[in-house]
């Protein structure tokens, strides 16, 4: 009997990715079983493409075409790269939990300082014995092949009531080139804790990497979190995160995902509101240029009655670049007082930008009060001339314009320190372009 | 040397051509106003001195100190010192009055190879201008005439003007939307900041505003030229007879 074996673009058989990579996989035989399942769907499924509804936009087979092979465990140059690329990232005060190329480096990392605070594990460790870190509900081909192949992340557990002193920043550095990262990370917040959660992804000098996240996290009844992540990968590199969120009662809980990097990324996000009288802030911004394609895909699931959703997005497209926005929100039969808003506008600063805004709402309860807005245009001229005749180059002119269009979004942050650097980094992305 | 020298200036808009040969001079201290019904091309005439695009010069040139005024782009001409206070000043939503301020002020100052004004230098002379543009300091920290009043918008421009010490002002129909008592208030700002070194053209539809902007010059425009110039007496000659005798001139 003959059995077709799956190929890449490159002649390599699908299977080498995770037989390849097998005994470096943490994981009992049980959790490697589990992988191995993973991966047998990711196998079956391939990469997605342009004929699954869910990424019609953001089609990875001809975007990206492969997978490549999971990276080696850093060495020590590559570890020392690393620390430079954490010195010129962190955030001050923040305790760092730092990932390289996948793996946990406790050296790079405040473990003591964040102990005193915070339960922490890798993910390494965590699945050692349990396979329930693999376990993730929605799914698709990404996640599971994140699930087959995710070699560490943290753990993080924050006892109900704890007030964090400091945010905890977990970075993702890339050092190798061509070749893949995948990491899987838990953050239990317990109830009435207060904290604040940074994500970094940057580059240590790595060229043309993959890195392929994912995170669960969960937030107890009355707690009040900041989620921000900052995705600042090198320009050719590929990043795909899933986020997977449950959120409990009286919560406030406000996400922020700034995209400044990478060929190809997608944040996509699933939330669901688990309990009543919540409040969900989504917001992001998506700067983009050359021939980058950054991807938000998001899912607010109001599952029980009175709660708020907001998601304001911004993205501004240059050159080439191709922006997708995909919102979906669901309000279950019984989530009646639902308040869910999304408005999605896109800046496109030449002929050849691209935006994709695609909004969803899918209402079964009849008291709610739901909308959705998107828009995509150009800067306008009437201001432009307006700040050229008082002095500014055209440039200029525009980068302040800029500055204002995703100010909407960033204003949303509700830190004064963390607005601060969100709003540098994307100072540092407008002088780039002048 | 003329301040400002308009030479036979030729216009077209989208294949139409608006100015027709149009001729001014303005030295130093001089309060020009030019006058003349819709449509006779007062404001295509400052349009094209601020170097807002879409303007075709076919004919003709500007020379402002004596150089060749549209060969620069607009932020050229700005930092040169060429104001235009905009009939209907934009809203900027997102940024601030006093950024906007600042970033104007500097990037002039850095095209004029100046050094860039201090914070603090440059918060005490904003509060000098607008305490006495009567301007609250809560406006200031408003996105650029954002929600202002047409007086407000009008007085934030007399407040830039002040700021920036331009040697040509431009008033571009200041005197549209705004009542007297916000008419008063903007023309007495004007007034304080003309000096010996400094011009201002004023271009306007009505006698109204040159009650309180007194010219030393005033030109009727029609039709894309400058059919007659006087002295401030013409302007109230205008306001009993009307524009009409001109329209077939």
């Amino acid at each position: 009997m003959n059995v077709a074996v799956a190929k890449t673009g490159n002649g390599r058989a699908v299977s080498d990715l995770f037989t390849s990579a097998e005994g470096r996989l943490p994981g009992s035989p049980s959790v490697i079983a589990a992988r191995r399942e993973a991966f047998e769907t990711y196998e079956r499924l391939g990469l997605p493409h342009r004929r699954i509804e869910e990424w019609k936009y953001t089609d990875l087979r001809a975007l990206v075409g492969e997978v490549l092979p999971l990276a080696a465990n850093p060495d020590a140059a590559a570890l020392k790269r690393a620390a430079d690329a954490v010195k010129a990232h962190a955030i001050a005060g923040a305790r760092k939990l730092v990932l390289v190329d996948g793996v946990f480096a406790a050296d790079l990392s405040d473990v003591k300082a964040l102990a005193a605070e915070a339960g922490f594990r890798t993910s390494r460790e965590t699945l050692e014995k349990d396979a329930g870190l693999l376990t993730t509900a929605p799914t698709d081909a990404v996640i599971s092949l994140n699930a087959a192949m995710a070699t560490d992340g943290v753990v993080l557990d924050i006892a109900d009531g704890a007030q964090l002193s400091a945010p905890i920043q977990i970075i993702h550095i890339a050092t190798a080139a061509s070749a893949s990262a995948f990491t899987r990370s838990q953050v239990a917040v317990g109830k009435g804790a207060r904290a604040t959660i940074i994500e970094s992804f940057v580059a240590a000098g790595a060229k043309a990497y993959q890195v392929n996240d994912a995170v669960i996290v969960s937030i107890g009844d009355n707690a009040d979190v900041a989620h921000i992540r900052l995705m600042d990968d090198a320009p050719d590199a590929v990043n795909i995160t899933s986020q997977f969120v449950t959120v409990g009662a009286n919560v406030k809980f406000n996400v922020f995902n700034m995209t400044t990097g990478a060929a190809v990324s997608r944040l996509q996000g699933f939330f669901t509101l688990a309990g009543e009288g919540s409040e969900l802030s989504v917001n992001g911004v998506n700067l983009l240029q050359k021939t980058e394609h950054g991807d938000t895909t998001l899912v607010v699931d109001h599952a029980v009655p009175n709660c708020v959703s907001r998601e304001v997005f911004r993205a501004v497209i240059d050159d080439r670049a191709h922006s997708v926005f995909q919102g979906r929100i669901i309000v279950r039969p019984d989530a009646q007082k639902t308040d869910g808003k999304m408005m999605i506008r896109a800046l496109l600063l030449s002929d050849e930008a691209e935006a994709d805004n695609k909004p969803e709402l899918e209402i079964f309860a009849d008291d709610v009060s739901c909308g959705h807005g998107a828009t995509a245009g150009a800067l306008d001229d009437s201001l432009l001339f307006y700040l050229k005749a008082r002095g500014l180059p055209e440039k200029q002119a525009q980068a302040l314009l800029i500055q204002a269009f995703v100010g909407e979004a960033i204003e949303q942050i509700a830190d004064d320190d963390l607005r601060e650097h969100v709003i540098g980094i994307a100072e540092r992305w407008l002088e780039r372009r002048q | 040397m003329a301040l400002l020298e308009v030479k036979d200036l030729k216009v077209r808009v989208e294949e139409r051509e608006i100015l027709h040969g149009l001729t001014l001079t303005v030295n130093e201290g001089e309060i020009h106003a030019i006058m003349g019904p819709n449509g006779s091309g007062k404001s295509t005439l400052s349009h094209v001195i601020a170097g807002k695009p879409g303007y075709e010069v076919t004919d003709g040139q500007i020379l402002f100190m004596g150089e060749d005024l549209l060969e620069m782009a607009p932020e050229e001409r700005a930092a040169k010192g060429v104001f235009l206070a905009f009939q209907y000043p934009v809203e900027i939503p997102g940024v601030t009055t006093m950024n906007f301020l600042r970033t104007a002020l500097n990037a002039q100052r850095k095209a004029r190879g100046e050094t860039e004004l201090m914070v603090p230098d440059f918060l005490k002379k904003v509060r000098e201008v607008s305490k006495s543009l009567n301007i609250p300091q809560d406006m200031l920290k408003r996105g650029v005439n954002v929600g202002f009043s047409g007086g407000e918008k009008k007085r934030n421009e007399v407040l830039q003007m002040a700021l920036f010490e331009p040697s040509l002002c431009i008033l571009d129909e200041m005197d549209s939307g705004l009542d007297i008592d916000a008419l008063r208030i903007a023309a007495d700002g004007v007034n304080a900041l003309h000096s010996p070194k400094r011009a201002m053209v004023v271009i306007t539809h009505y006698q109204r505003l040159l009650n309180y902007i007194v010219p030393d010059f005033v030109h009727v425009m029609s039709k894309g030229r400058v059919v007659k110039s006087g002295a401030k007496d013409l302007a109230l000659e205008l306001e009993e007879s009307g524009y009409a005798q001109y329209e077939d001139a």
